[in-house]
């Protein structure tokens, strides 16, 4: 691994829309190295797309996304867990071998860095099984474990425990804060405020593509800057009413699905 | 109806005696339509596969193609291969009309649409699962092709049994092509139209029989491959192929 | 990787073995001839006898006379052993071929139903059975594949001044495939058909049909056989091919076609006695 940081990341004035529809409007943000920022906001507030766009699985329809090592490497550095991962249809060892393959790491290289990964994910007495025999919960820490391998310097998850029970949710963050704790910068979204308090140093709540707050983590909980994220934290649902003077009328038409 | 009550005495006792030139002509049979379907894999297999995830100018129009040339005339086929590989063709210096090898082609022909078209179906529903995974783990589509093919092997394996069924029972083309000659290309198809010829209708119907025997074997023998049961043979660390597995439901966007 | 080289290593074994056993035997020529040759059991009762001689394979692929014609003129035979006079002339004089030797005869038969509604049983006129066959309104299938028989069929129907297509599809069916086909089409359908003795004999799915009509002079059928031209086609084995048309013609070829009897009936009567 070369010693140069992709970070900071910053995002100006990024929008992305689908048959014109606009999903992400305007967001201008900038990720520091060396911390853990947690994406909330209520369902359709545009946060997995918020990530793919930041991941670069999707391209803004406006605006510029720039790493700071933009020399075209920076897909090499950096890793996403989706909600629901794909397993590849074979064994547990070979999912994680895949990921290093694709990334051209050589079949002698490999076989350490699997043995630790599955190790540090409590995977190891499951590597000859075929992933796709996994639970729910032990096939989201092979997903960590595939993007571990890749030593990446930022780390995308998109509501990674959102199917799983409180047992399984614990193990997931545990490996989380491991990778933190390797040097990963984490970028994670979540809807379970719980975890954001258990994780987050920094939290951006995303409202309807917006991005209407990026705060450090003790200073969202104790005086949310925005209405909305006040309601949020409080537990209360956040449902569109065009009377609402909250919202401009001028959005309703925008978003209306 | 006495010819069916023949047909089985007659299947039996070819079963029983397993005389020379059945041996030979079932082993011609099983060598030209396995030859011809894996070749036709080696082909049709990354064609499906690229029809499935690539972007390119006649994709469409080569789908199109494809999925009609899966209902070609075998007599079709042979007439065309006939007249490439005839001395006065223009691969005809080759040699090869009359052998083993043209029939191979012939029937490559026939089930190579197959194949593609199936394999294209089979590629395109596990693309659409698997594309983001593997663009973020940072897989071109072409270092995509050989995962989603790999992946998608006990779907595959059915495709090649499709293609398999074509090239044993076809009997017009390797007509042509190979000629029927007794002790060099003579194949179980061909021989039960001899026999038909010769008015012989037990001992074509006992081949018959013989050859949906192969058939069922051949079937057998490859579920017995793709089965769970046989994984450990196939599953290893570094490799971890094992068959038929129920998928979780695709993943919610 | 690995699956695919596996697949790989499989194919070219599959290739290996296939053109093998297209180069089994040293040296083969290829024969051209007819199905009614074929289905008779004629090849299987004197190839081998050649073979044991000469240490030379041949290896028949049995089609119509006209598709036989064909094959050889494109050059993918190396000799041709048909039934029919008059194409074998034109295949000589066009220099498609060369020594055109007579080999053997037989003669054709009209065969039908044991009930015989056309009435022709023990006739010996064949052009006259047929027209009798047409005005009992007796059906007649036809082989209609371009092949000697068809070929013969036809001259029968010139004799008897009778255009038989005007029933095409009814009372004349026309099954555009072999001798056997045909013969499983006549028995199927009790009705008649012109049929060459060898293959007649060695039928095995007579059902109710017998011999009708026979020993009409128009009703021969003698066989020859030809080597394909080799200054035409360079890749033809002339030297095999000549020492097999000697063989044929040969006491030994002549007496070995001459043993090929089905029970004690001879289906084929060497040109040389």
């Amino acid at each position: 691994m070369v010693d140069s940081s992709i970070l900071p990341l910053e995002l100006d004035n990024v929008s992305y829309e689908i048959d014109g529809k606009r999903l992400v409007k305007n967001v201008s943000c900038c990720f520091e190295a060396g911390r853990s920022t947690l994406v909330i906001g209520p369902n359709g507030a545009g946060k997995s797309l918020f990530l793919r766009l930041c991941h670069g699985l999707l391209q803004p329809s406006s605006g510029l996304l720039r790493w700071r090592g933009s020399d075209g490497q920076t897909g090499q550095r950096q890793a996403m867990v989706f909600q629901r991962p794909v397993m590849l249809r074979r064994s547990v060892w070979a999912n994680v071998g895949y990921a290093l393959s694709v990334k051209g790491v050589s079949r002698a290289e490999r076989e350490p860095i699997i043995n630790r990964v599955l190790q540090c994910t409590g995977l190891s007495r499951f590597e000859d099984i075929p992933a796709t025999r996994l639970s729910f919960g032990e096939q989201q820490r092979l997903a960590l474990a595939r993007v571990w391998a890749l030593s990446p310097q930022v780390l995308f998850l998109d509501e990674p425990t959102a199917s799983l029970d409180p047992p399984a949710t614990h193990q997931v963050e545990q490996i989380i804060t491991a990778i933190q704790s390797a040097g990963t910068r984490i970028i994670m979204t979540s809807h379970d405020l719980g975890q954001v308090q258990r994780l987050a140093d920094e939290v951006m709540f995303l409202h309807r593509g917006r991005l209407l707050e990026q705060t450090a983590a003790e200073q969202f909980f104790d005086c949310p800057q925005s209405d909305l994220a006040r309601a949020f934290t409080r537990g209360e649902l956040l449902w569109w009413h065009r009377k609402n003077p909250l919202h401009p009328p001028g959005i309703s038409k925008e978003i209306s699905r | 109806m006495n010819d069916f009550s023949d047909a089985f005495i007659a299947a039996f006792s070819l079963l029983i005696q397993l005389d020379a030139d059945l041996v030979e002509i079932v082993a011609l049979s099983l060598t030209v339509s396995l030859t011809a379907v894996l070749s036709a894999a080696v082909i049709g297999m990354p064609l499906g596969a690229a029809l499935a995830i690539g972007s390119f100018p006649g994709r469409r129009m080569l789908i199109i193609a494809i999925n009609s040339l899966m209902g070609l005339p075998p007599v079709v086929v042979g007439l065309v291969v006939y007249l490439m590989l005839s001395r006065s063709g223009p691969l005809g210096v080759l040699g090869l009309l009359f052998t083993p090898t043209a029939m191979v082609i012939a029937q490559l022909i026939l089930v190579m649409p197959i194949i593609a078209a199936l394999t294209r179906q089979v590629v395109e529903v596990l693309w659409a699962e698997y594309e983001e995974q593997l663009r973020s783990l940072g897989a071109t589509r072409w270092r995509a092709l050989p995962t989603l093919l790999m992946d998608g092997r006990s779907q595959l394996l059915t495709a090649l049994l499709a293609g398999f069924g074509r090239a044993i029972a076809e009997v017009g083309a390797v007509m042509i092509v190979g000629g029927n000659i007794d002790h060099a290309t003579r194949v179980m198809t061909t021989s039960i139209a001899l026999e038909v010829s010769k008015g012989d209708l037990a001992l074509a119907l006992g081949l018959g029989i013989m050859l949906v025997l192969i058939a069922v074997a051949v079937n057998g023998l490859s579920w017995l491959i793709g089965s769970p049961g046989q994984d450990r043979l196939l599953r290893s660390k570094r490799g971890g192929g094992y068959g038929r597995q129920q998928y979780p439901a695709a993943r919610t966007r | 990787m690995r699956f695919f080289s596996i697949v790989g290593l499989i194919v070219s074994l599959g290739f290996a073995v296939a053109v093998n056993l297209a180069h089994g035997a040293e040296t083969f020529i290829t024969l051209a001839s007819t199905t009614s040759t074929q289905n008779s059991g004629l090849f299987d009762h004197i190839l081998p006898r050649f073979m044991a001689e000469s240490g030379i394979e041949v290896r028949v692929v049995a089609v119509g006379t006209g598709q036989a014609i064909r094959i050889a003129r494109n050059g993918d035979a190396d000799v041709l052993l048909v039934h029919h006079r008059p194409s074998e002339e034109k295949f000589v004089e066009a220099r498609y071929g060369i020594d055109r030797k007579d080999v053997m005869y037989n003669d054709f038969v009209i065969v039908g139903p044991i009930a015989d509604p056309a009435g022709i049983r023990g006739m010996s006129d064949a052009a006259l059975a047929l027209s009798k066959i047409v005005s009992a309104s007796a059906v007649f299938v036809s082989r209609g594949d371009d092949s000697g028989t068809h070929k013969k069929e036809l001259g029968l129907w010139v004799a008897a001044d009778i255009e038989p297509t005007v029933n095409s599809g009814e009372r004349y069916r026309e099954t555009g495939s072999g001798m056997g086909a045909t013969l499983n089409t006549a028995s199927a359908m009790s009705a008649y058909t012109l049929v060459d003795r060898g293959t007649w004999l060695s039928f095995r799915n007579k059902r109710d049909l017998a011999v009708m009509v026979e020993g009409d002079a128009r009703l021969f059928n003698p066989y020859g056989v030809i080597l394909v031209n080799p200054a035409l086609h360079s890749h033809i084995k002339a030297e095999a091919g000549r020492r097999f048309i000697d063989w044929l013609t040969s006491t030994t070829g002549q007496d070995a076609i001459a043993s090929f009897r089905i029970g004690d009936k001879p289906l084929f009567y060497p040109t040389t006695r």
